[in-house]
């Protein structure tokens, strides 16, 4: 069925899916993803943008190794360090932050895990329990567990997802530093156009279920340069060439 | 006189009432109630509690009470060791795997269902009078409840955290250390609670059916010659043992796992 091949962390990664299907409770297959292919930049943001439902999850579960029943391929080595942002912070809530982050980088320092913490703002934060967290700080920390392992590969999974919009865009900007600090390949998933417009080197838009690429956009301004006025600007003049992907955000 | 800060459960509010003078005054109600009874009854078939601690303190210091307590506290810790292990290691695997659970549920319900006189008797007629027979027999009445529980905890596993754990490649080891026992905690802490009384009953009738000392043993003895005082004393004497246990082993163990609870935003 299908095949995940050994490919160098520095190659590109690629992703190839013909047929995944979900098979609902009372048997009925639900098609989630037809005929898929996509490139993904080494140490660039691919943002994956799609209406709600259509599939991006479980695209990102695929490429995550979580779910092996599919037909294509994904070249992601199995020896590759994976970051992974979920839309909740999934931190194992009898282990505090510190814990919570040194669990998946076994061989990081003390000083690089409390750099890190502060990268995030979460250096005061370390000693504590997950449920002493707010929402905003508990993803600020499931944030720089992502980033702890050096990944290879970094899978984020609408991970601003029910915050407010203050919160959430202190955090994009927050990810824009920690991930240019160290370029990291990025996936990102998510339905927010302007959360994709800001973040993406390389925006996908994809199409309802079952889900495919309808077109590949790459965003030449870096990251730094994109402010509201920037966002707004690229919005419209894809709002205008994307109607079909732009007009309800 | 000395001025102290308010203790920080007063502050928190929490744990206001979990001092132990309550618990003190709840045992001293119950056994003033014993000590009016007593005296009302005035029967040799229902002795006072200073009889009966009188007799504790006696069989204590000049009897057999406690190398008989601590011969049946043995038994009870050795089953109890391995009704856990078993019912742990079964109960998870049958949670985790629908087809083991599926094979396995026959037996389960027939041993949940076949009384513990059948299976200690059984046991002692097939592999004699000894401790090994006695200490299987209450294990054996004790593994299914264990099963029955580890197995709605292997059921109730968050599968995200499941994800998670291997997203980042966990090792086995690592995954079973930080992500499935910490979430069975609880239900380990329900089975062993239920576990240790029901089995240190089973345990009375095992030592009474077939062996010559402990506690059950006692009590048959002085069963047979009407002496209400030792059987009292003999029960007063484990529940004693029991309650120690679990208010200086189970509760501050308790205590100490789930203390990343209860601590809101």
């Amino acid at each position: 069925m299908n095949d995940v091949r050994p490919a160098g962390a520095t190659s590109q990664f690629e992703i190839r899916i013909e047929e995944k299907t979900h098979i609902g409770a009372d048997g009925t297959r639900i098609p989630a993803i037809r005929d898929l292919v996509l490139e993904v930049r080494p140490q660039s943001m691919t943002v994956l943008m799609g209406p709600s439902g259509c599939g991006k999850t479980t695209l990102l579960r695929i490429v995550a190794g979580l779910d092996a029943r599919f037909v294509g391929e994904v070249h992601v080595p199995e020896t590759a360090r994976i970051g992974i942002m979920f839309q909740e912070p999934r931190l194992l809530p009898w282990r505090t932050v510190k814990q919570n982050i040194e669990l998946v980088a076994e061989t990081m320092s003390n000083a690089e895990l409390e750099h890190l913490a502060s990268a995030v703002g979460i250096a005061d934060m370390l000693p504590r329990y997950p449920q002493e967290l707010s929402l905003g700080l508990a993803r600020r920390a499931a944030l720089a567990r992502a980033f702890a392992p050096h990944p290879d590969l970094l899978l984020l999974d609408e991970p601003f997802v029910s915050l407010d919009e203050r919160t959430a865009d202190r955090l994009r900007r927050l990810l824009l530093e920690v991930w240019s600090a160290r370029p990291t390949t990025a996936i990102l998933v998510t339905h927010n156009p302007r959360e994709a417009i800001l973040l993406a080197d390389q925006l996908v838009l994809l199409a309802p279920r079952p889900t495919h690429v309808v077109a590949v956009v790459p965003i030449a301004i870096p990251q730094g340069e994109r402010d509201a006025t920037v966002v707004e600007e690229i919005y419209a003049d894809l709002l205008k060439r994307y109607p079909a992907n732009f007009a309800t955000g | 006189m000395s001025v102290s800060a308010a203790p920080p459960d007063i502050l928190t509010g929490v744990r206001s009432y979990r001092g132990p003078i309550v618990s003190v005054l709840s045992v001293a109600g119950f056994l003033l109630v014993w000590f009016i009874a007593a005296e009302i009854a005035q029967s040799r078939l229902l002795p006072g509690p200073v009889e009966v601690l009188r007799y504790v303190f006696d069989e204590a210091l000049h009897g057999d009470l406690l190398a008989e307590l601590g011969i049946t506290l043995w038994r009870v810790t050795a089953s109890f060791v391995v009704a856990m292990a078993i019912g742990s290691v079964v109960g998870l695997a049958m949670g985790e795997s629908p087809a083991l659970n599926r094979a396995l549920d026959p037996w389960l319900i027939v041993l949940l269902n076949l009384p513990a006189l059948v299976i200690i008797i059984l046991a002692y007629v097939w592999f004699g009078l000894n401790e090994a027979a006695a200490i299987g027999a209450v294990a054996l009445n004790k593994i299914p409840n264990a099963i029955v529980t580890m197995r709605e905890g292997a059921r109730a596993l968050d599968p995200g955290l499941d994800e998670m754990a291997r997203a980042y490649r966990l090792s086995p080891w690592s995954k079973l250390r930080n992500v499935t026992l910490p979430q069975l905690q609880p239900y380990f802490a329900v089975a062993s609670r239920s576990g240790i009384s029901l089995i240190w009953k089973i345990v009375l009738v095992v030592e009474l059916l077939g062996r010559s000392n402990g506690v059950g043993f006692e009590l048959h003895l002085n069963f047979q010659l009407f002496n209400v005082t030792a059987i009292l004393g003999y029960t007063v004497a484990f529940v004693t043992v029991m309650l120690a246990i679990e208010y200086l082993l189970v509760q501050p163990l308790e205590r100490r796992t789930t203390r990343w609870r209860n601590k809101p935003v």
